[in-house]
């Protein structure tokens, strides 16, 4: 069955066709990148999907559901969650409340420490849990949002770029993280530059420019389509 | 049994500053000094400090709005001036008897947290934030001071009590506990004083508990992200609007206590000066903890008062002054800084023992 299936999803702002006509569907337990040049509407599509922006004319189903007019934090609790691409931490708290807020709507008492203490353990920030969230590295960062965006056991998890700014070793980590929530049942819906990272994980890859899907498949036969090279990863390979 | 237990273990945590027996023993000396001291002072006195103690619960509600909710409201004394009228128009029509004044003092509460679902639905479902909000309470605020000021006028009354335009409203009775016997009647002198210490005792332990429960972690959660909490799952307008309701039925009490303290309540309650002043007290204080805006409210008001005596003029300059200064020097509040200066000091003071 397809868990998201986006149907002739259209986007303006002004003049601009920032989402055409876009046509996608992920099938439960894939993992799915999205890649493509600047400005091609993958972010936007991914506000599209989260309900923070509403399309012009199209539809978006979840699970069946037809989610397109759902307001944001609804779409949540039908099991979408997200890591943004700037990292979205409450900056002022300690990394201990960040993961505390997020998870306290499903766990209680001391079965809510014992969930902390799990994930803080999962994420290698066992020591950094008494930090102020604003003053961790930006990897670190990376990780606690992909922490606290994984703890809401989503169905589908949206990833806006998660290995930006990592080194190609954290790059790596991330991957087998994505890959094994995947084994677990979690579908993952990633936006990525990086091409070491789509390699190691997509099961499925699709390619956006100026806002339309341009090709779509393995990632060798992305790799191998000359279009794609002369738009995008010509460029980024050069 | 354990539910009352987890009530008490949230106050504390980390939204609020003070923890331990250390902090608890100062709180609990500090409301022994309170408790006492009416007995070593006069009821002048007395009634001085319960007019210090009233304006607590607006510094409050401001310190929940904005310090830890991050919407900054100008509204605060428009909920105040509802109530503090509410409150008036209430006892005049119907007197104090049977405990009525009591009733009248949650009914006018209610009518300015009424009036904040109102005004807050509008606001957070339409997603007015940031500065936006300020001038959307400030222009509320500033629009009742005019209609009220404009009702100078006999047509303008509701039942027997007259509006009174600039004049302010006045004659209506204190706070009355119906006794058998004899009611007693709080003027503003020791019996007021107790009653207001015990709302503000029971009020500042009750936010700290909301404060540092997980409802509380929301309302901070939305002041660093709200996109964030919302991708969380949480109905931020939701949270923003409970958290504007609570802060004014908080306003809306000093509001009433106000009232019922000097038994009088003008339009210029609401006024410039009146919407100005609680966000210096606060943010002198240090709007984003409990503690700090009720101590630096009380300093900047005793200090305040002792300017106006004197050096009459320049009080409202000095608090400018303040203003600035505590912007440039401790944006997060001269009393939070101290406080927060003092932990660290303790904190190092007990690692160095053995």
């Amino acid at each position: 069955m397809s868990l998201l299936e986006l149907r002739k999803l259209n986007k303006h702002f002004g003049g601009l066709h920032v989402t055409n006509a876009v046509d996608l569907t992920l099938e439960a337990g894939e993992i799915h990148c999205l890649i493509g040049p600047n400005g091609a509407g993958k972010s936007t599509l991914f506000r599209l999907i989260l309900g923070e922006h509403h399309p012009g004319s199209g539809d978006i189903l979840f699970a069946g559901e037809n989610i397109t007019r759902m307001k944001s934090f609804a779409r949540i609790h039908r099991g979408l969650s997200v890591k943004f691409q700037v990292p979205g931490v409450f900056k002022g708290l300690s990394v201990r409340q960040n993961l505390e807020i997020a998870l306290q709507s499903r766990h209680g008492g001391v079965e809510l420490e014992m969930e902390i203490d799990r994930l803080l353990a999962f994420l290698g920030l066992e020591s950094e849990q008494a930090q102020t969230a604003g003053n961790l590295s930006h990897g670190q960062k990376q990780w606690l949002e992909i922490g606290m965006a994984i703890s809401l056991k989503p169905r589908l998890l949206l990833l806006d770029e998660p290995t930006a700014g990592m080194s190609p070793e954290e790059t790596h980590l991330t991957g087998e993280m994505v890959q094994r929530l995947n084994a677990d049942g979690m579908t993952v819906l990633a936006i990525e530059h990086d091409m070491a990272f789509v390699r190691q994980v997509a099961h499925r890859v699709t390619v956006l420019h100026l806002g339309q899907v341009f090709a779509q498949g393995s990632i060798d036969q992305i790799v191998a389509d000359e279009r794609v090279a002369a738009i995008y990863l010509g460029q980024a390979h050069a | 049994m354990t539910g009352f237990m987890s009530l008490f273990r949230r106050l504390e945590g980390p939204q609020t500053v003070g923890r331990g027996p250390a902090f608890w023993s100062l709180f609990a000396l500090v409301l022994a000094v309170a408790l006492a001291y009416p007995q070593f002072s006069d009821g002048y006195t007395v009634g001085n400090t319960v007019y210090f103690f009233v304006w607590v619960f607006i510094a409050l509600s401001l310190c929940l709005i904005w310090g830890y909710g991050g919407s900054l409201s100008f509204g605060q004394t428009a909920f105040f001036g509802i109530a503090g009228y509410g409150y008036g128009i209430l006892t005049i029509n119907f007197g104090s008897a049977y405990g009525f004044t009591l009733i009248a003092l949650v009914a006018a509460v209610a009518i300015a947290a009424l009036f904040a679902v109102l005004l807050g639905y509008f606001m957070f479902f339409g997603r007015i934030a940031g500065v936006f909000l300020g001038i959307v309470t400030l222009a509320v605020t500033l629009m009742l001071e005019r209609f009220m000021a404009q009702t100078a006028g006999p047509e303008w009354r509701i039942g027997s009590a007259r509006l009174n335009g600039f004049n302010g409203m006045s004659a209506m009775p204190p706070l009355t506990i119906p006794w058998p016997g004899e009611p007693i009647v709080l003027f503003a002198d020791v019996g007021l004083y107790y009653l207001v210490l015990g709302l503000l005792v029971f009020v500042y332990l009750g936010l700290r508990i909301l404060m540092n429960s997980s409802f509380g972690n929301v309302i901070v959660a939305i002041r660093e992200n709200p996109e964030r909490a919302e991708m969380l799952g949480y109905d931020v307008r939701k949270y923003q609007l409970i958290t504007f309701v609570i802060g004014a039925a908080l306003a809306g009490l000093s509001g009433v206590l106000y009232t019922a303290w000097g038994q009088y309540i003008t339009p210029s309650s609401m006024g410039m000066t009146a919407a100005a002043l609680p966000l210096i007290w606060v943010a002198v204080g240090g709007r984003s903890d409990l503690t700090s805006t009720v101590v630096g409210t009380l300093v900047v008001l005793a200090g305040f008062q002792a300017l106006t005596i004197y050096g009459s003029q320049y009080a409202l300059v000095f608090m400018g002054v303040l203003l600035v200064l505590t912007v440039l020097i401790a944006p997060n509040g001269l009393v939070l800084g101290v406080m927060n200066w003092l932990g660290r000091l303790t904190a190092r003071f007990t690692r160095k023992a053995p």
